[in-house]
């Protein structure tokens, strides 16, 4: 974001190619619920990847080094939450798994954060030796021996290597804290905290303590009727350990500093922007709430979802977005449909690329979005089963990609045909690399820029 | 050793492998039997090796294996010169992820350190140090913070050299949980080097971590900071620490400033008076008007103790305007924090400055809402007492303490109950007659149980203080009254009383009033009370056995009730009837 006419990869939408799906690929209607991707996180390397799914597990994938571009293979699977039903409230929890975190390395093991919309886990996973006991003092491997009668012919049991399996082991459980569902969680900067976000309250954990948690925002009203907004998003800073951002469903986003005081009710920064009072309707509050917030690597900016757009906030700038990116603007006149397919509510996420210099979201159809935050130049992918035939959507030489920011309707793209229940809502980009993995209903789509 | 014994041991072994974890936790723990029985040779050829292969057991295996290997098992391998083969195991143990493992492998390799025969320290031990310190994952540079200050004393000059840059790489290692390893174990450190490398590579590490980015790294500078102005003399803090202390208290975390605030009277110590005088009365003041009301409750909680270190004018003029502040402060913690502190200014300000300036702030903080404020500040009236006298302390409180005495939440008046003894041997029997014996009587009636039950054990207390004759005119009439109450909880309430004050009362007052009460209670209706008479009686003659005028009385008085109470229609009364009957007739 230096206003340099951007020279990155991604500007060139040829160069993106589809390389590897993953999950159920055969063409059919009904979707097992417990498989649809809840969730995608790259980790820190890029050299792993993790999703996890509405049935409550977490399936990791590794990097494919056999293979010439930035490919991956299946690594490990587990279960990491599972249904319960909470008899004081009478309510079910889902096991769905609404978002993963990876902790930084701290050596061989992997650790990492997952979370449904009550508890938080962390998780190490880890390669285990199987070992079996060959000889001990009662036994040669394959019959009993009498015990040792002088103390020469003790001896220490004798092992031997028997199988090499990825465990993965509940470390810690974070249970108890919220009372509504838990929306985000993100790890600081000093590796040892992090903080998790439900509806209405914001808490800070220690890693290591998982009986105890600091309440640090608290947006509840004293009478719940008065309830106007909710915390749709929180993220710690990358850098600066005491400065973490929530947004809310009225489309702001507040910047709060934990130095000042213990509840940081009070915040720092707050970055919203008003609406056009002549463009107001009944949808607008709903449209305007911000599903997702992304801090970008070194911290200066504040990428932003809303239903129809991505934004771009510099942390010094309250005033208004740097950028403002339409997505789909030809929705606008759609949105009474969508409000009654309740599509409206869809939480799209988004994501900054690694080198801070593209921004990746969702939309219908599968479709979703590259952007280049210099130019908004646009890239439209497709990530659907068709993409194993044509590999690039546009079904030809030219991919569905428009230059400059106008919004409207795309080539090919009939508005009254979308599939709304095809939707991309969860991707995550390779830290280092031009490659991104999208999550459609039950696929996994890597996608990358060729070398 | 006979085939008898070496059975177990060759089980003890075997478990060592097993696949539960509590027979291989069991075995861990017996390490040094079987590293016995292996003999010193085979327990340093072979166990060793051994468990080093061992490491991918379960966090709580692992341990107990970094524990007993502290433990003084190298007397098992041969004494101590062989004790450096015990870092093996431990080295791999220090980088494990779990913490806990990790802190147990330090504290052990600290243990195996003092018990080193030279060369060995730089033999092995600083090698493994520079292993750890320069590991690849940061778990085993965080272990490696905690070893340098219990070798650093048994090295050379050149190596010691070595040791202080290897500690420094630490202090600005990339990763934060290294960096706050280094801020906790840098006072440590510091204590075992020479004065003059105190200044030339203690100072700088402290500052580089003192400005850390990080908050949870610089909150931990606060104890450096301390140990190395306690190390400097006067002139040398304010002359290299000044800045720091500035810096710490004027930190934009309030965690930092809560942190200073909390070890404030050990700062104020280690720097001397002139700076005390010149920077830290000015430094506390801010502290107690901090933002954030955990700084400020973390400075009130020091407020004797650093008042200690000043003028009382000094205390007047600069800190009293704050505590006035503080006693309307809005967070109830904080003005909690400072009704437990407040009293202790009373002897620092001496008779006249106490009446005038902090009485009026304990009857406001006595008048507060939250019940712990008001509590805080009765259970240290004592101070207060000592320096203005009973009589004005007396008219001043009386009305709050009545006030708490019947204050709606049951362990207010409970806590209130607990400081009537204390607070009747400070007033007097005259005093205590005249305003709160009737407290004292009426709490008997009180609708929770657990006062009822505080009550008589207060009126025990009282009797202790004020003699068996008070005791007879004033407590045990009203007492034995309740006995004849239509509700059977008071009547409940009396036998209970008995029960507890029947071992300090004497021999006249239990003969001529209290037994005739209970007498009448063993035909009570309602079998809860009479097996507790059953009980009482059981008590009462215990006291009266001393006397042979007793041991009449109990065959005369108490056993005729005992033999009708062990013919009861309810059981649990014939039980404690038999019961007490055994008990008396063993003592005639």
């Amino acid at each position: 974001m230096d206003g340099e006419p951007s020279t990155s990869a991604t500007s060139n939408a040829n160069n993106w190619r589809f390389a590897q799906c993953f999950g159920d690929k055969g063409e059919v209607d009904d979707i097992t619920e417990a498989d649809i991707i809840s969730t995608v996180e790259f980790d820190h390397t890029g050299d792993y990847l993790a999703t996890g799914d509405k049935g409550g597990r977490v399936v990791l994938f590794e990097r494919n080094d056999s293979k010439k571009g930035c490919e991956y293979k299946f690594y490990t699977e587990f279960q990491s939450h599972e249904p319960e039903f909470d008899y004081l409230k009478s309510l079910e929890i889902e096991e769905k798994i609404n978002r993963i975190k990876w902790c930084k390395r701290q050596n061989s093991a992997h650790f990492l954060l997952s979370t449904n919309d009550k508890t938080i886990k962390l998780w190490k996973v880890f390669e285990k030796s199987l070992k079996v006991v060959s000889e001990n003092n009662l036994t040669d491997g394959t019959r009993p021996v009498p015990p040792p009668t002088i103390s020469t012919n003790l001896r220490l049991p004798r092992m031997t290597q028997h199988d090499t399996i990825v465990a993965a082991v509940p470390r810690k459980v974070y249970a108890n804290a919220h009372a509504y569902h838990i929306n985000s969680i993100s790890i600081n900067s000093d590796g040892e905290t992090y903080i998790s976000a439900d509806d209405l309250r914001v808490n800070l954990w220690n890693l290591n303590i998982s009986d105890q948690s600091f309440n640090i925002v608290d947006i509840k009203p004293a009478n719940m009727e008065e309830l106007t907004e909710v915390i749709t998003a929180a993220e710690f800073h990358p850098i600066h350990c005491n400065l973490f951002m929530y947004s809310s469903s009225k489309g702001t986003i507040k910047l709060a500093d934990m130095r000042e005081s213990a509840l940081c009710d009070r915040h720092a920064k707050l970055f919203e922007e008003e609406d056009d009072p002549s463009n107001r309707s009944f949808f607008s509050e709903i449209i305007s709430s911000i599903s997702d917030v992304k801090f970008s690597k070194d911290g200066r900016y504040i990428l932003s979802r809303d239903y129809l757009s991505l934004k771009i906030w510099d942390v010094n700038m309250d005033r208004g977005p740097v950028k403002t990116i339409q997505i789909h603007d030809h929705l606008r006149g759609k949105l009474c449909d969508l409000y009654e397919n309740d599509c409206i509510f869809d939480k799209f996420e988004c994501t900054w690329s690694g080198d801070g210099q593209s921004v990746l979201t969702g939309s219908y159809q599968n479709y979703f979005h590259i952007y280049d935050v210099n130019t908004t130049n646009d890239i439209v992918l497709q990530a659907d089963k068709s993409a194993f035939k044509a590999k690039k959507i546009g079904a030809g030489a030219k991919p569905g990609m428009k230059n400059g920011a106008k919004p409207g309707v795309k080539d090919g793209v009939n508005i009254d045909a979308m599939d709304f229940n095809k939707k991309i809502l969860h991707g995550s980009w390779h830290p280092r690399e031009n490659t991104i993995a999208i999550a459609a209903t039950n696929n996994l789509f890597i996608f990358a820029v060729d070398r | 050793m006979d085939h008898d014994e070496l059975y177990p041991i060759a089980i003890l072994i075997d478990e060592l492998k097993s696949d539960d974890i509590s027979l291989r936790l069991n075995a861990i723990h017996r390490i040094s039997t079987i590293a016995l029985a292996l003999g010193p040779q085979r327990a340093r050829e072979e166990l060793i090796p051994f468990l080093q292969e061992s490491l991918d057991d379960e966090d709580e295996v692992l341990l107990a294996l970094a524990d007993e290997l502290g433990r003084g098992l190298e007397d098992q391998l041969g004494g101590k010169e062989y004790a450096y083969m015990l870092l093996g195991p431990l080295e791999n143990l220090a980088a494990v992820e779990e913490t806990l493992v990790r802190e147990k492998a330090t504290e052990s390799m600290c243990k195996i350190c003092t018990v080193l025969v030279p060369p060995q320290h730089e033999e092995y031990f600083v090698p493994l140090l520079k292993r750890l310190s320069s590991g690849e994952w940061f778990t085993s540079r965080t272990s490696a913070s905690a070893l340098y200050a219990p070798v650093y004393p048994h090295v050379s000059e050149g190596v010691k050299a070595d040791l202080r840059k290897g500690f420094q790489q630490l202090g600005a290692d990339d990763t934060p949980m290294v960096r706050r390893a280094a801020a906790k174990h840098l006072g440590p450190f510091t204590k075992t080097l020479a004065k003059e490398h105190v200044v030339s590579d203690a100072i700088p590490v402290y500052r580089r971590l003192a400005s850390d980015d990080q908050d949870s790294v610089r909150l931990l500078t606060v104890q450096d900071l301390i140990t190395i102005a306690q190390l400097l003399n006067h002139a040398e803090v304010k002359d290299q620490l000044l800045p720091s202390i500035r810096q710490s208290v004027g930190d934009k975390s309030w965690r930092v400033r809560y942190m200073v605030a909390n070890h404030f009277v050990e700062l104020a110590e280690a720097v001397g008076k002139e700076i005390v005088q010149d920077e830290m009365v000015g430094a506390y003041v801010q502290l107690l008007k901090d933002n954030e009301a955990e700084v400020r409750t973390a400075a009130a909680g020091q407020l004797p103790g650093f008042c200690k270190l000043l003028e009382p004018e000094v205390i007047l003029t600069r800190i009293l305007p704050c505590v006035r502040d503080l006693s309307t402060d809005t967070s109830q913690h904080v003005r909690a924090a400072l009704g437990k502190e407040i009293s202790g200014l009373a002897p620092l300000l001496g008779k006249e400055a106490t009446i005038e300036q902090l009485l009026p702030l304990f009857l406001l903080l006595l008048k507060d809402e939250f019940p712990d404020v008001r509590l805080n500040i009765i259970s240290k009236l004592e101070q207060v007492n000592a320096v203005i006298g009973i009589d004005l302390l007396s008219q001043s409180l009386l009305p709050a303490i009545v006030e708490l005495a019947e204050d709606k939440q049951w362990r207010v008046r409970q806590a209130i109950i607990e400081y009537i003894p204390l607070l009747a041997t400070q007033l007097g029997v005259q005093f205590f007659n005249d305003q709160l014996s009737n407290l004292c009587m009426q709490w008997l009636g009180d609708t929770v149980f657990s006062i009822r039950e505080a009550a008589i054990i207060n009126l025990k207390k009282l009797t202790e203080v004020f003699g068996v004759e008070w005791a007879k005119t004033t407590i045990v009439p009203k007492v034995l009254a309740m006995g004849n109450h239509p509700n059977y909880l008071f009547r409940m309430t009396t036998i209970f009383a008995i029960t507890t004050l029947a071992p300090v009362l004497n021999l006249e007052v239990t003969r001529d009033l209290v037994l005739t009460t209970v007498v009448q209670l063993v035909g009570d209706p309602i079998p809860n009370i009479r097996f507790n008479v059953a009980k009482a009686l059981e008590v009462i003659s215990e006291n009266l056995a001393s006397s042979a005028e007793g041991r009449d009385i109990i065959r005369t008085r108490i056993l005729p009730q005992l033999e009708s109470l062990r013919n009861d229609n309810d059981a649990d009364v014939r039980y404690f009837a038999m019961r007490a009957l055994d008990k008396a007739a063993a003592r005639q």
